[in-house]
């Protein structure tokens, strides 16, 4: 499944390592045999058609959902047979931004992004205040946007905000559920700068659902495509044009791939 | 891979970090700047946002002193953080002044003045809708309404049931003891009957709906306003009002009257299950009695009040619902707003129909 030449430069142990993951909603299944591995220090991006499960395997991997039959481990550990303690910890490790932000409703921006380092971190208020500022700023929202509420924001800095407080803590991965979607173009751009920029920064793993070619192109490391309740397919976005599948031939080959294609490679933006 | 703790050193008048400068370990770190004119980061093991701010800052502070000793990867995060420093102290939160707290009592006065017109404005709203329902009944909703009815009609049955049979036996038990006193232990028949028909079955089962139903409408259509739902309506040109709300109120005005029935039935049940047992007053002169001293207009005094108990709940709730904003925290507040609210005015109503029967003299 994992192409050996690409190997270079990352830790041979995976960071995430899921296999043979089944789950079932009722009579619906979802997911059946999933295999994936994501390295440290990658952006790896998820792509398949909508309703294939790509949020769902988001939210099994981060333990929000219990998985029916097969193994998913984060750092070595793996996430469901953990202590509550150990859970906490390796919870600590990674942020996630949910598909609709999911910011909390009745606290402002800055409130939002300080809630996990207020859980976590004992920090004197005026560095958190500081540190989330910081934040706040590098995910591309003005500072007049911190005291507002999340039902006072647009969808598109909803996301941001969202984005900002995944990446309070530093964490070693974090999640990203369309990060772009919703974003006008030069937004979606910045945003993939800002992602590719802290990972180069922070040494951050990026596992990525998206389905904006133009990312998936600029930043993403990899991708694995999601189809018939299984990881169809996991490469660079070359191997991807080579692979014979109906589905993943539509997709990176279709008008809107070629016009992502033609518009320079990830090597090129970094 | 537990943090090492940051330190600071001085070497020829510049500040040699090492360590890991960690968003967790930054905050423990002070030091001072005297005399130093540059910051060495050669030895900083691990470096996150955190700590590139706070070199940053320990920079800043000497006046823009250079900062040395940077991999590639951590001038890369530096450049990252000095672009989105923060311009300025952040603001405190304001202070609170007698000034402010003698606005705020305005405020809420004025606000009350507004909420009452506006929700007098509902109500109109609601009723005109109704009545227009008299005229075009088809516009009328029957799933929705046979839905509602269920909900809040026959789901109630057993707890208002069971709340009037209880207060039948207390009235009788603490009616019984005291009557005992004038040997007069027959009236219990009629302060069971008066009590629980005029009054006491149509106002707590009003207060049980209220607490059951009225918070249950507040909450289902404040989760709606929340996630945007009436507003889509509303673009599809339906009339959340004739939706959401009429099948809603119209259900109340509908079965509150047939649970106070039950309410009394269960209420007399009660009162005589403990007559009997107490005073040793047989069911049928129980009967007899009820039927030879109460005419049939007490009952009819306490059902007349339903519809319009049910109109109070069934506005009040929905209104509460329709004014939830975008957080979960105005959805809990309302929600809770609109018993206390409904609760309240169920009872004020009552007294003024007391009045009014006074008046009329029934
Ligand atoms: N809690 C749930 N209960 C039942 N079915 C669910 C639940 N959550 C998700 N599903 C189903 O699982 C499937 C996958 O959903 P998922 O949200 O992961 O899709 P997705 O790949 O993220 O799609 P999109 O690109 O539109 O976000 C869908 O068919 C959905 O109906
Ligand atoms: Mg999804």
């Amino acid at each position: 499944m994992a192409d050996p030449q690409n190997n270079a430069g990352h830790d041979t142990d995976p960071i995430i390592r899921v296999r043979g993951l089944v789950k079932k909603f009722g009579k619906h299944t979802v997911h059946d045999g999933v295999d994936l591995d994501v390295r440290r220090g990658e952006i790896i991006g998820i792509v398949g058609g909508s309703g294939t499960g790509k949020s769902v395997l988001l939210h099994q991997i981060v333990g929000l959902l219990k998985p029916d039959a097969g193994r998913i481990e984060v750092f070595g550990q793996s996430v469901r047979d953990t202590s509550d303690d150990e859970y906490r910890a390796l919870r600590r490790r990674w942020g996630v931004m949910f598909q609709d932000g999911a910011l909390f409703s009745s606290l402002s921006v800055r409130q939002n992004v300080e809630a996990p380092m207020r859980e976590q971190l004992d920090l004197p208020e005026d560095l958190r205040r500081t540190l989330a500022g910081i934040k706040v700023r590098m995910v591309g929202l003005q500072d007049s946007a911190q005291d507002k509420y999340p039902s006072d924001l647009s969808g598109g800095m909803r996301k941001r905000a969202g984005f900002a407080r995944a990446i309070a803590l530093d964490p070693e991965i974090v999640f990203l559920d369309e990060p772009t979607a919703g974003l006008d173009p030069i937004g979606a751009a910045a945003f993939d700068t800002l992602i590719g920029r802290l990972q180069a920064a922070l040494g951050l793993t990026v596992f990525m659902v998206t389905h904006d070619l133009d990312s998936l192109h600029a930043i993403c490391d990899r991708i694995a495509v999601l189809a018939e309740k299984k990881v169809l397919a996991v490469g660079t976005m070359a191997d991807m044009l080579e692979v014979d599948h109906p589905w993943v031939r539509e997709y990176f080959h279709g008008p809107r791939a070629r016009a992502a294609l033609a518009g320079g490679d990830k090597n090129e933006v970094r | 891979m537990q943090p090492d703790s940051p330190r600071v050193d001085m070497a020829d008048g510049r500040l040699v970090l090492s360590g890991d400068l960690l968003i967790g370990t930054v905050a423990d770190l002070s030091c001072d700047t005297d005399g130093a004119h540059g910051v060495d980061i050669e030895q900083v093991a691990r470096m996150d946002t955190a700590g590139a701010w706070f070199v940053l800052d320990l920079a800043a502070r000497m006046g823009d002193a250079p900062v040395s000793g940077a991999s590639d990867v951590q001038t890369l995060l530096l450049d990252t953080v000095r672009d989105n420093m923060p311009t300025g102290a952040p603001d405190a939160e304001p202070r609170q002044t007698i000034a402010d707290r003698f606005e705020g009592v305005g405020r809420k006065v004025h606000d009350g003045w507004r909420i009452a017109v506006e929700m007098t404005g509902f109500l109109g709203q609601v009723v005109a809708t109704l009545a227009s329902l008299v005229i075009h009944p088809r516009r009328l909703r029957l799933t929705s309404l046979v839905h509602h009815m269920q909900e809040v009609g026959l789901n109630a049955v057993p707890i208002v049931a069971l709340m009037s049979f209880l207060i039948g036996i207390v009235l009788a038990f603490q009616g019984s003891s005291q009557l005992r006193q004038f040997g007069a232990e027959v009236f219990v028949v009629d302060l069971i009957a008066i009590s629980i028909l005029r009054e006491l079955g149509i106002l707590l089962t009003a207060i049980i709906v209220a607490g059951r139903s009225g918070s249950a409408f507040t909450a289902a259509i404040g989760s709606m306003k929340m996630r945007e739902e009436v507003d889509a309506m509303r673009t599809l040109g339906l009339e959340p009002v004739q939706i959401l709300v009429v099948p809603r109120v119209l259900a109340l005005i509908l079965t509150l009257p047939l649970l106070g029935f039950i309410a009394d039935i269960s209420g007399l049940v009660g009162g005589a299950i403990m007559s009997w047992i107490e005073l040793g007053v047989s069911p049928s002169v129980f009967r007899s009695r009820l039927v030879a001293d109460i005419d049939l207009w007490q009952f009819g005094v306490g059902i007349i009040k339903a519809p319009f108990f049910a109109l109070i709940i069934g506005v009040i709730g929905c209104y509460e619902g329709l004014k939830v904003g975008g957080n979960a925290e105005s959805l809990g507040r309302l929600t809770s707003t609109s018993v206390v609210v409904s609760i309240f005015l169920v009872i004020v109503a009552d007294a003024l129909f007391s009045v009014f029967f006074a008046l009329v003299g029934v």
